[in-house]
């Protein structure tokens, strides 16, 4: 059964995730990819503000597909998260907590999530129109000129993510490989 | 000689464009269907069982499979006896990219430099690939190429003496690589043989060929089912989350290549795996 998780992603809530935890998020959530967290991480590095709260954040690594009319948003898959990785403890250290994403990242980001509580959620790659589905809100927020990479805020309503890296450090990339190829001993 | 107009070049390409990326080809549904039959992990089936559920979603609803759209690759089989009029061919096919990603309202995902950056606006230039071919026929194949698996593919020049073993290990080390990143289960396209440059646009070939053929040659077909089973004897499973379904098909092209060479190249696809051909 997956766990149903009501956001914002305090410390206390993310030590309770672990890797290879079936989770359904609700609340809402920032999107953002490589050309958005470089900005972000260029306004904190000036000691400017971001254009939303980071505290407790989750950022959702996406560039949807625009809405046909009558659409919340079109297709909704996720990214590579590894793009990310130069930026995401940055990210960490002003409160973000939450990553939702797909793929591998570095031992760094790892680090940074041991030490800010973070969690690295998976959505499945390639099921945009799927998880389009449980996007029942999107505005827009900033950087409207990069167009599918605009800085956007969602009301997501049950979500369904895998917990792919825990605040320990514990990687369900690792433990489901070991896993799998255990059984087949 | 056939006059062809480009105003039906246009046409049709606008509308492979939104059907390539609105609808699997039967037979990648059918290799994700037959996966998630032998597939017994919970994870594993739940991710199968939404990788189903989202490209019918898609389908009946005429929804982007993956937010990813691609670059638009399109190849074109020129028949010999065929005369293009009113208008410019690369111009043509970049105009009905053009309409195609606006009208199907698909991701534009094209940046004019790349180094500088910036995006085009309107997912042009396409990446044209031209043959010409015997008759008075025009075949247009357009096959959206997401980057989240082109990333992950490789190119080595291989010294003739390291043979097929070479070939099996780099394989295996180049999908060991890409682990979780190209969005397993992922289609593997290998191109072997001709120059640098072929040897890629061959294994860009492989991924399009149907994932229910096989390679004419024996030889290579065989190397594609035991290539097919070792990867999915890595368990990296479907995205990366652990089980037997790492691929759901691996197909090798060949060409003639130089004595002193052996060039191979792997193009990595994920389960959305999509191209849409139409004769003119």
């Amino acid at each position: 059964m997956a766990k149903k998780i009501n956001l914002p992603l305090t410390p206390e809530l993310a030590k309770t995730l672990k890797a290879g935890d079936e989770v359904l998020l609700t609340g809402t959530i920032y999107t953002s990819r490589d050309a958005g967290h470089k900005r972000m991480c260029e306004t904190l590095a000036k000691g400017e503000p971001l254009p939303f709260n980071p505290e407790n954040a989750t950022i959702y690594y996406v560039g949807p597909t625009p809405a046909k009319p009558g659409q919340v948003i079109g297709s909704a898959g996720p990214t590579t998260s590894g793009r990310m990785d130069a930026y995401a403890p940055t990210m960490m250290s002003v409160g973000a907590r939450g990553m939702i994403g797909k793929g591998a990242r570095l031992p760094e980001v790892v680090e940074a999530m041991k030490k800010y509580s973070g969690v690295y959620f998976g959505a499945i790659g390639g099921a945009g129109a799927l998880l389009a589905r449980s996007i029942k809100k999107c505005e827009l927020v900033a950087y409207e000129d990069l167009g599918a990479e605009a800085l956007r805020e969602l009301y997501v309503e049950d979500m369904p993510l895998v917990v792919i890296i825990d605040s320990e450090g514990n990687n369900l990339y690792e433990l489901g490989r070991e896993e799998y190829l255990a059984s087949k001993k | 000689m056939r006059e062809i107009q480009v105003q039906q070049i246009i046409d049709v390409i606008e509308r492979l464009c939104i059907d390539a990326n609105n609808h699997l080809p039967e037979d990648v549904k059918c290799a994700i269907k037959n996966c998630r039959a032998c597939e017994d992990g919970k994870i594993a089936c739940g991710v199968l069982d939404n990788i189903i559920e989202n490209f019918e979603i898609a389908d009946n609803e005429n929804l982007p499979i993956c937010q990813d759209t691609g670059m638009a690759c399109v190849f074109l089989e020129i028949g010999q006896d065929v005369h293009i009029v009113g208008g410019d061919l690369t111009e043509a096919v970049n105009e009905g990219v053009r309409r195609g990603y606006k009208n199907g309202y698909l991701r534009k995902s094209v940046v004019a430099d790349p180094v500088r950056r910036g995006n085009t606006g309107d997912n042009t230039p396409a990446m044209i690939y031209t043959e010409i071919v015997p008759g008075d026929k025009i075949k247009i194949t357009i096959g959206p190429k997401g980057f989240g698996s082109e990333n992950m593919s490789a190119v080595r020049m291989f010294k003739p003496s390291a043979g097929l073993q070479g070939i099996k290990d780099f394989i295996i080390e180049t999908v060991e690589a890409a682990g979780p990143n190209p969005c397993p289960p992922i289609v593997i396209g290998v191109g072997i043989g001709g120059t640098f440059d072929k040897a890629a646009l061959l294994a860009k070939k492989a991924i399009m060929r149907p994932l229910d053929t096989s390679n004419p040659d024996p030889y290579y077909a065989d190397l594609e089912k035991e290539m097919l089973e070792k990867v999915n004897a890595l368990g990296i499973g479907p995205q990366g989350f652990g089980g037997k379904t790492t691929a759901i098909g691996l197909n090798i092209e060949v060409l003639p290549t130089h004595i002193a060479g052996m060039p191979c190249a792997i193009n990595i696809n994920c389960h959305v795996t999509r191209h849409k051909t139409e004769v003119l």
